[in-house]
């Protein structure tokens, strides 16, 4: 089958077009996470996580609305800089959306799922970020997460456009196979997700170490200027778990839908092929991540660490292993 | 004794489950880095031909072979040892737990992390059953007492967690057996010649421990037509678009022949076996005849592929003549008039082939009783007598011998990976099993609530309902409210 070039070239432009607009939103990210503060001063979240870890609750005697209250915190405010987050939350989505229509494009023009190679799933990777990213923001306040995740995504865009860009063209015989849209698709939102489980995961690192520094009454470092502005770290520590512990068995799928295919496409479901084993590696460590969170003196700072570690296998699998390793894998249409 | 129990109480202990799956990372990565035999023997051997010195060092660590090496066995039995012992004592525990009734309302509700209060006038008998009833229903485990009731719901969490454990269990064992019974061999079928699944037949074959000849169910193929379609044209000009085996299998010889296409994606399954279409490449036919014009050797010689564009090289051995002859050559489906490189071919597919022979004359070395690759000549023993290239049709006379090579064509192969793995069917059966344990045992959360009826000073009574989450799952708050809305409908009836 021909490929459609006009297709392809639109797809191109909406490339650029988003990573506009993503760079933009990355401005106004910028702008109102300098401008916020949370509501919750570091110095508090310091003594409360040293006292008790439940806060005692209001109690109302309102029948309609039983009025039922919890130990969390209740995150930041963005005060001046709310508008600028809006600006930059709207453009976000702007951006998203962009990337989806740049990925059915490509999809469209050459008639196939356009996930075949580096430079598409690079696309794909971006667009799960990003569409994480956006979907969560709908129930709750995620402005002050914005920049944090337009980085990553602008770096990925560009990584994409500059080194992997490979034309849009038929699949090779080993990629042509429904498998491709289940396996492949699971892995980049898992890519996705993951990107933002390790954006928390480092945030609530600078939130810690902040709020260490003040419960030993410390100066503030460094990074307390972040700190500052982004919630409580036991609250970043358990929105970190939450997406890890969502995306593991996603993850498990993933590998296993692989194994499926690979069995399919290469006679044996697992064969320590170097993408395998780094798939591998990847589990077992986030594997450990979630065990070590259900362990006393692995809990916080021990357990984030290995979440970051888990991330960048996945890192190493995609850039090091898709580029420089030998193996069946070799897909990069570099 | 003592120190049994205190070794087995470390192993089964979760920090050493830890430690044990950071050791199993670690563990991979190596496999990941050096080649491995098992997938790529080849580069093990090149490897070790370009390191004389930490090549045999690197093969004594397991180095080229870590997913079999003892060191990376004994971690991951350890864990699965570490992971019965944990979980076997939980599952009893858990067993238990099915069976027990949820604890007794803390003194102090108002303690709790999610916690409700009002006041009401309604019985608190009437409080009570209505409350157990209208929480039974949402699905909680619930227990009363005469002024209380205490509800327990998400046991399927734990249940989950076991099976997910269990499930990885049975994994290991089906891949074992699976390893351990099975075989994969591969074998290289000409275009109009055929394969019989006998061990001879195979080019490699690669049993398990356990795996026994009689269990190779008799069937056989015949490799019609191969046809591959590249992409012509743009970046990705050569790359593959399409690989098409047509066979016509037999599944034992007295049955009849049905056709059957093979495709990358698209194996056979046949007998328990499955047959994969794995490679490709070409066949030059030659008819070689002596001075007095008897053919003394006529046939498609396999010729291996040695780049993208399927530049393609083999030998011919012709051990019937005096002295004995062999050709060396190359096959290149489409050939470029630029040889600054030597001979290369331009595009997989066979535009314009060509073949680029050498010819040798002497003692081919067949009779020294050493096994001899046929993709390779040892010319220690011979001389060469000429070089030649050829399109189809054309026929070269050797000069000193006066016998003649004649290039009629070619034939394309495709090679096969045939394998049987009875361990397939478990593994995917535990794979499956554990994602649901896993999805269970990470989703579902596990609660606690109470509701507590207290007598008030003015004659009417305050109801209390509180909650706790035993897991980092949200929406506990919500949870309680569902629960105090029940209470309350139920009341105002």
């Amino acid at each position: 089958m021909a490929i459609n070039e006009t297709l392809a070239q639109a797809s191109n432009a909406m490339v650029y077009g988003s990573i506009t607009a993503f760079t933009g939103a990355m401005a106004a990210f910028s702008i109102s996470l300098a401008k916020g503060r949370r509501l919750e001063t570091i110095e508090v979240s310091a003594q409360r996580s040293s006292g008790s870890h439940q806060v005692r609750m209001g109690s109302t005697a309102t029948l309609d609305k039983p009025a039922v209250s919890t130990s969390m915190s209740n995150g930041e405010d963005l005060g001046e800089g709310r508008r600028a987050g809006n600006i930059g939350m709207s453009l976000t989505w702007l951006g998203t959306l962009l990337l989806g229509f740049a990925i059915i494009f490509r999809g469209l023009s050459a008639g196939r799922i356009p996930i075949g190679n580096m430079y598409e799933f690079s696309l794909a990777g971006g667009f799960a970020v990003a569409l994480t990213y956006c979907l969560l923001s709908l129930s709750r306040d995620l402005r002050w997460l914005g920049l944090f995740i337009t980085i990553p995504v602008l770096l990925d865009l560009g990584l994409a456009l500059t080194v992997l860009y490979t034309e849009s063209a038929q699949l090779v015989p080993a990629l042509n196979s429904y498998w491709l849209a289940i396996h492949v698709t699971a892995a980049s939102v898992c890519l996705g997700a993951f990107t933002i489980g390790a954006a928390l995961s480092c945030l609530y690192l600078v939130a810690q170490a902040a709020e260490d520094r003040a419960a030993a009454g410390l100066e503030p470092g460094r990074s307390s200027g972040i700190a500052q502005r982004i919630p409580s770290a036991d609250r970043l520590d358990l929105m970190a778990y939450r997406i890890h512990a969502f995306m593991f068995p996603i993850w498990t799928f993933a590998v296993i839908a692989g194994a499926i295919w690979a069995e399919a496409a290469w006679g044996r479901y697992w064969g320590w092929d170097p993408k395998e084993t780094w798939a591998f590696i990847t589990w077992v460590i986030y594997a450990a991540y979630l065990h070590a969170r259900a362990t006393a003196g692995w809990r916080g700072k021990k357990a984030a660490y290995v979440a970051i570690a888990g991330y960048s296998a996945i890192l190493f699998n995609y850039f090091i292993v898709n580029i420089y390793v030998q193996g069946l894998h070799s897909y990069s249409g570099l | 004794m003592a120190t049994m129990r205190w070794l087995w109480r470390q192993l089964t202990s979760m920090r050493i489950a830890l430690i044990l799956l950071f050791l199993l990372a670690l563990a991979s990565v190596p496999g990941s880095l050096f080649p491995q035999r098992g997938t790529s023997p080849l580069r093990v051997s090149e490897f070790l031909k370009d390191n004389p010195t930490s090549g045999p060092i690197l093969d004594r660590l397991y180095m080229f072979d870590v997913f079999a090496s003892p060191w990376f066995a004994s971690i991951y039995l350890l864990l699965f040892i570490s992971l019965t012992g944990c979980v076997l004592p939980r599952a009893l525990e858990h067993i238990k737990e099915l069976r027990s009734q949820p604890p007794v309302a803390p003194r102090n509700l108002s303690r709790l992390p999610a916690h409700t209060q009002w006041q009401t006038n309604a019985e608190t008998a009437q409080v009570i059953s209505d409350t157990a009833a209208a929480w039974k229903k949402r699905g909680w485990q619930v227990r009363q007492g005469p002024d209380w009731v205490a509800a327990e719901k998400g046991y399927s969490r734990e249940s989950g967690n076991l099976v997910f454990h269990l499930a990885l269990l049975v994994l290991l064992m089906a891949v074992g057996f699976g390893g351990a019974v099975g075989y994969r061999g591969t074998v290289i079928v000409r275009e109009n010649s055929g394969f019989a699944n006998n061990i001879t037949q195979y080019d490699t074959f690669a049993p398990g421990r356990m795996f026994n000849a009689d269990q190779l169910p008799p069937f056989s193929f015949e490799l019609n037509k191969f046809s591959a379609t590249f992409q012509r044209g743009g970046q990705q000009s050569g790359a593959p678009r399409e690989f098409l085996a047509e066979l016509l299998v037999k599944s034992d010889p007295k049955s009849q022949p049905r056709p059957v296409t093979v495709e990358v994606n698209h194996p056979l399954r046949t007998s328990g076996i499955t047959v994969y279409l794995v490679g490709h490449g070409f066949a030059p036919e030659f008819t070689i005849r002596d001075a007095s014009g008897k053919v003394v050797w006529k046939d498609a010689a396999v010729f291996l592929p040695q780049d993208a564009s399927f530049t393609s090289s083999g030998v011919v051995k012709v051990p019937d003549t005096v002295p004995q002859l062999g050709i060396q050559g190359f096959f290149l489906p489409t050939v470029t008039n630029d040889f600054s490189k030597g001979p290369k071919s331009i595009f997989p597919a066979a535009d314009n082939p060509k073949v680029f022979l050498s010819a040798w004359q002497g003692d081919l070395g067949l009779d020294t009783g050493m096994p001899q690759s046929v993709y390779r000549l040892d010319t220690s023993k011979m001389q060469r007598i000429g070089k030649e290239e050829l399109a189809p049709g054309e026929i070269w006379t050797l000069a000193n011998s006066g016998g003649t090579v004649e290039f009629n064509g070619y034939r394309q192969w495709a090679s096969f990976a045939i394998t049987k793995d009875p361990g397939k069917g478990w593994a995917l059966g535990a794979a499956i099993a554990s994602i649901v344990g896993l999805s269970l045992s990470l989703l579902i959360p596990r609660r606690r609530a109470w509701l507590r009826v207290t007598a008030t000073q003015d004659g009417g009574s305050l109801i209390e309902i509180a909650g706790l989450s035993k897991t980092e799952a949200p929406g506990l708050v919500d949870e309680i409210l569902q629960l105090a809305k029940l209470v309350k409908a139920s009341e105002e009836k």
